[in-house]
């Protein structure tokens, strides 16, 4: 009983995230390209409701943000100037969900003042704004890789357990030539042949297929074992001697034993094709600037600077740790939902 | 002159420098260097980390950096450039005179010099080095060096301690030439020149016992993958102020450590002694930590890097671009760079990208360079409303969306080219694609790995503009030669050029060559200045800014003393000393 609230518990705080991620304009305060170049690297603004004199505002408020110049690259709090904090603020022009335009944000302050919940990257960009805008193109991204490459899996692993023997054979030694090959080098041909500049549409494609295609090889190994094993069980073949065809074979009581595999695979590949994202943009193929994606915001944590010293920009990565624990929860709960009843 | 990390250009190029074109007759005879060092004591190790594995030890085939560290460790040369003062002093060759006409030096050589294996350093061996580093065959980085007016000078022997250069043509400040020749011993490498070895000589790998060379140090150990080990040349012949023998230092051991990151995490640790080539991100980073970890950081000022961005001008007939080709009429018209220069912020880049640790650029010479910078000319400041209006004057016009459009009614639209492996350039370029924004522009940033860029910028064409730099590796402008001159191997915006494609082109070949058989410092400088003035009037490329260079030392090194030009912190290796 408990476990079921749970688990609509999580089901709803993903939705929540996921329409916040979709109609990102509205809850983000900037625009994800706007920079702030006199704020590069900025701390995350504090929210006040207490002012320097010690007077309550309803309202909230935040203090600008100012050099400080004992030591370069650090902020100071401004307090001569609160900045309130205003909610269905006025501001750069978006679209929600890419079809309705609106320049209304959830929040926002007045300029010269800002506001940014996450801090800002080297650019002053926002990053609140750029987490839930790279949501956007990693969460698509990285699902419809997932679904691409366990769908082949499953075709291929499910072909090969079955039918065994030469087409096993044959399937499998094709897989091993699949993980085997250079991809690198492959990569770097693909992006040579391809025009200087590809739009974003394409270029969002191309990412898809290359990580799916890329990675069906593993899962389809796993898929494979397991329907090895089921189809020598003894409900298996009292079905094969009922005269069932080889489809219902594998559609009734074979296919299901596979779903644990993968939902496993499915919460780790996530996660995974999220970054490999990041690499195709080292080469050339992935998302350009200035559209962020979460393999981007990750990568900036891959130098050591910044790293060391801007504790803001770990945030975008903290944040993701529950999103996929939600997701391997979920995974848990349909693997319950679905496994057969234990023999 | 040295595109960043282009290996194959970096050769050893020290040419010249301003005053030293003063003083063509001989200078006096003594290492006194200007900035005096100190009298350090013997002994102890200097460790020091390399990008990459040194290619090989070979000083005329070498043309990666980490090769040209090592070498120089293990080398000398007839007359040096010091790094700190820019000036020549005297080296293998104690003095020198040249001829009245300009055409002939003829270098003295220091007597009783033995190379590190102990055999004696004579005439022999420089007329040897000078024919390997001339001969076709051997393939040379520098050998482009030795060949003025389009013929090698010539080397004779006059006796075993006086060798004569005769150049076809006068030459300013040819003596700056040898810095980049180390010596090499003709009783070593004779042979295997001669039987056509020469290439598969010296390796990393071979036995110490077959190298030999002038310099502080010898091969001692190399452990591949891991380090290379120089220990003390006992033969070296220089001596410091109390007459005590160089260098100080026993050892000197290069780590290979790959990135900048690691190099940096390994200097923190104390692993290596002193720090080189990193970003001024790194270097606040490090500042924080200086007085605890007891190591001092120094910014030396902006370096002879110049980062610009540049326009797709070259022929594109017969290369099947037709997109490109067509954006060619944009930045082919003077009024749209001109738009584009001015709509740069370049103080963002500055304090964006390099922290603040850098120069705004208004053409090729850096405020480090400062016997050659033409102070006149002055880095544009951002105008949006001067841009636009530039922009107006060529044609272009702005749809009610604000989109640029030129005469014909085309979206202005161009990709802007950088290499992934610099974050520094892709940072610029980023910022420059929301600058021209604000003018309509749709810009996109491409960045691609190392080896496909400069495909595309050298051989292929298939770009629109990029972003790149170039570092000297001297401040005289004869190290330019290949950039400005329209025949030139690196002028990058329009390559192969059968002839000045412009006026101004043919200005540039005409001042260039000019200065380069100009003897008189005050002329060379006014046709120097001319060219600066024509750059950036012209904008054949669009100058952007020069980073700092920024080192780093433990507090335990002495006679630390950093200088802008290569090797920032190993050009006095052999008065470093550890206390």
């Amino acid at each position: 009983m408990n476990r079921r609230y749970t688990f609509w518990g999580v089901v709803i705080l993903l939705a929540a995230f996921h329409l916040v991620i979709l109609s990102a304009g509205f809850f983000s305060p900037y625009s994800y390209s706007e920079q702030h170049r006199d704020l590069p690297y900025a701390p995350p603004s504090r929210i006040h409701f207490i002012d320097s004199q010690g007077h309550f505002h309803v309202r909230p408020f935040v203090y600008g943000w100012k050099y400080d110049a004992h030591s370069p690259g650090s902020y100071v709090a401004d307090l001569a100037t609160p900045y309130p904090v205003h909610v269905f603020a006025f501001g750069s022009a978006y679209k929600i969900a890419g079809l309705i335009p609106s320049r209304i944000h959830l929040f926002g302050v007045d300029p010269p003042g800002s506001i940014f919940l996450m801090g800002t990257d080297g650019y002053g960009r926002d990053q609140f704004t750029r987490f839930l805008y790279g949501g956007q193109i990693s969460l698509a991204a990285g699902l419809i890789a997932a679904a691409l490459s366990l769908a082949l899996g499953l075709v291929v692993g499910s072909i090969a357990g079955f039918y065994g023997g030469w087409l096993d054979n044959a399937l499998m030694r094709g897989g091993d030539v699949f993980m085997a090959l250079p991809w690198l080098y492959l990569l770097f041909a693909v992006r040579a042949a391809l025009p200087l500049h590809v739009p974003q549409g394409q270029i969002f494609l191309l990412i898809v297929a290359v990580i799916g295609l890329i990675g069906w090889a593993r899962p389809a190994r796993l898929i494979r074992g397991v329907v090895l094993s089921a189809k020598e069980r003894n409900f298996v073949l009292a079905a094969r001697g009922f005269g069932a065809s080889d489809f219902h074979l594998l559609r009734r009581h074979i296919l299901p034993r596979t779903y644990n595999i993968v939902l496993t695979q499915m919460t780790l590949l996530i996660p995974q094709y999220i970054l490999a994202e990041v690499t195709l943009s080292f080469l050339g193929l992935g998302i350009g600037q200035p559209l962020p994606s979460w393999g981007s915001l990750l990568s900036a944590l891959q130098e050591y600077y910044v790293l060391a010293s801007y504790w803001w920009m770990y945030l975008p990565a903290i944040l993701l740790v529950p999103v996929f624990l939600a997701y391997s929860q979920i995974a848990n709960a349909l693997q319950e939902l679905f496994s057969p009843v234990a023999l | 002159m040295r595109p960043i990390a282009f290996s194959r250009t970096a050769a050893a190029v020290c040419v010249l420098l301003a005053a030293a074109a003063l003083s063509v007759l001989a200078q006096p005879a003594q290492n006194a260097s200007p900035a005096q060092q100190a009298i350090g004591k013997r002994g102890g190790t200097l460790t020091v980390a390399l990008r990459s594995e040194p290619k090989t030890l070979n000083p005329a085939l070498a043309t990666d950096q980490s090769s040209q560290d090592v070498i120089y460790c293990m080398n000398a040369d007839l007359i040096h450039i010091n790094r700190l003062s820019q000036r020549t002093e005297p080296d293998l060759a104690e003095s020198w005179t040249v001829s009245r006409d300009g055409k002939a030096y003829t270098l003295h050589l220091r007597r009783g010099l033995r190379f590190s294996d102990g055999q004696p350093f004579t005439a022999d061996d420089v007329v040897f080095s000078f024919r390997v580093y001339l001969d076709d065959k051997v393939g040379s980085p520098q050998r482009d060096l030795l060949i003025i007016g389009g013929k090698p000078l010539s080397v004779q022997k006059i006796d075993s301690y006086t060798v004569r250069f005769v150049l076809s043509q006068p030459y300013a400040a040819a003596e700056r030439l040898f810095d980049g020749f180390p010596i090499l011993p003709r009783h070593l490498l004779e042979r295997a020149y001669r039987s056509g070895d020469f290439s598969k000589s010296w390796t990393v790998s071979s036995a110490p016992s077959q190298l030999a060379g002038m310099g502080p140090f010898r091969l001692a150990e190399y452990v591949p993958g891991q380090r290379i080990v120089l220990d003390r040349n006992p033969y070296y012949w220089k001596r410091d102020g109390a007459g005590q023998q160089l260098p100080y230092l026993d050892k000197l051991v290069f780590l290979f450590v790959p990135s900048e990151d690691a190099q940096v995490i390994r200097f923190l640790s104390g692993d290596t002694d002193v720090l080189s080539r990193f970003s001024s991100e790194n270097y606040s980073v490090l500042k924080a930590q200086a007085a605890v970890k007891r190591f001092h950081l120094d910014d030396l000022g902006p370096s002879l890097e110049y980062n610009f961005l540049f326009f797709n001008l070259n022929d594109l007939r017969g290369k099947n671009l037709p997109q490109i080709a067509e954006k060619q009429s944009w930045f082919r018209d003077l009024p749209f760079r001109q738009a584009v220069s001015q709509a740069i912020d370049r103080t963002a880049i500055v304090r964006l990208v390099y922290q603040g640790r850098a120069a705004a650029l208004a053409a090729q010479v850096t405020p480090g360079n400062k016997l050659w910078l033409d102070p006149a000319i002055q880095p544009p400041v951002q105008s949006i409303d001067r841009a636009r209006q530039l922009l107006k004057s060529a044609g272009f016009s702005w749809r009610s969306d604000g989109s640029l459009v030129d005469s014909r009614g085309k979206s202005v639209e161009f990709s802007i080219l950088t290499s992934s492996s610099n974050a520094q350039r892709t940072k610029i370029a980023t910022l420059i694609q929301s600058d021209l924004s604000a003018l309509g522009m749709n810009v996109h940033v491409v960045s691609l790995d190392f080896g496909a860029m400069v495909d595309r910028l050298l051989n292929s064409f298939d770009y629109e503009a990029a972003i790149m730099g170039l570092a000297d590796g001297d401040a005289d402008p004869n190290t330019e030669m290949n950039v400005w001159l329209s025949s030139g191997g690196m002028h990058i915006w329009h390559l192969n050029e059968t002839g000045p494609a412009n006026p101004w082109e043919s200005d540039l070949d005409h001042l260039m060559n000019q200065q380069l058989v100009t003897l008189d410092y005050a002329k060379r400088r006014r046709l120097y200045d001319q060219v600066q003035q024509i750059v950036a009037r012209q904008l054949p490329i669009i100058c952007l800014a020069s980073p700092d260079v920024l080192v780093g030392a433990k507090d335990r090194v002495g006679n630390f003393s950093p200088a802008i030009l290569e090797p920032y912190v190993l050009w006095n290796v052999d008065r470093i000393y550890g206390h």
